[in-house]
């Protein structure tokens, strides 16, 4: 059992994070770079020929982006083992996890980390305000908790009791609200704000998507075994 | 009598697995995503950034 779930977590987190590791350097690194022209202050807003809108080229910095993709391997395998222990919990419980229904796992967890946390503290593109760290994190952790129970309640709640406990851990934590500066001192223009935020939870979305299909397959693939 | 022990150790050490391993899983997530040591989120800071953790 120990050893199923240990190699299925391992194979499906350490192949989804290197996917979402290129996706990263390509998609979202070009936007975040120009962005930290902003924070620096090499580039102006509303500056005379601060604000060209077109970016740093694509580059690959050895140890930067090296970094990156090791940190993304260790953030989804930790997402990993998450989900295969979930997959786990369920599959004692009667559940079949089979490799379509691997995907609903994955947006289930897309939501849970990505998309419910983003609707009330949106991905932060560099040189935007933010508040203090440890309160923003209090809400983050507090949100995937309470949004991964709401999903395991609408996925396999049998009834409106349930359901309806799930809308409102749903809601709740959007209601109560996130930690939000006091003040917009932001120096990025509004624009990458915006591209940045999207480009990091379309990245998440199809890393997590993966990430439930590969789980799910390899859950099934050392079940065989 | 046998049988019942059997299938109690079973199931405990199943749950005792699935928990060590959301553990362990959540333990990599704060380190690589959460940890403010400076070395740390200097390491991780665009992943971070790209996953929608809250940094700096």
């Amino acid at each position: 059992m120990f050893t199923r779930i240990l190699t299925s977590a391992l194979f499906a987190g350490f192949a989804a994070g290197l996917i979402a590791a290129v996706l990263q350097l390509v998609f979202v690194q070009p936007v975040l770079l120009h962005a930290e022209l902003y924070e620096t202050g090499a580039k102006l807003h509303f500056g005379t020929e601060g604000s060209v809108s077109h970016g740093p080229a694509l580059t690959f910095d050895a140890m930067r982006d090296g970094l990156s993709i090791l940190f993304s391997a260790l953030v989804y395998t930790g997402y990993g083992l998450m989900l295969i222990a979930a997959m786990a919990l369920a599959d004692e419980r009667g559940v079949k996890i089979t490799t379509r229904k691997g995907i609903l796992w994955g947006l289930a967890g897309f939501i849970t980390v990505h998309f419910a946390p983003a609707i009330s503290l949106p991905p932060e593109v560099p040189g935007s305000a933010a508040a203090d760290v440890a309160t923003r994190q209090v809400w983050w952790f507090s949100t995937i908790a309470v949004t991964g129970l709401s999903m395991a309640l609408i996925a396999f709640g049998q009834n409106w009791k349930a359901w309806g406990a799930a809308i409102v851990l749903l809601l709740l934590p959007h209601v109560i609200g996130a930690p939000h500066p006091d003040t917009f001192t932001g120096t990025t223009p509004p624009e990458l704000g915006s591209l940045f935020a999207s480009r990091a939870l379309g990245v998440g979305l199809a890393a997590w998507v993966l990430l439930g299909l590969f789980a799910a397959y390899f859950w099934q693939h050392e079940g065989n075994a | 009598m046998t049988t019942i022990t059997r299938t109690t150790t079973r199931v405990n050490s199943n749950t005792l697995a699935i928990a060590f391993t959301a553990l362990l899983g959540l333990g990599i997530m704060i380190f690589a995503g959460h940890v403010q040591a400076s070395t740390l989120h200097d390491a991780a800071h665009d992943v971070r950034h790209a996953s929608g953790f809250p940094c700096h």
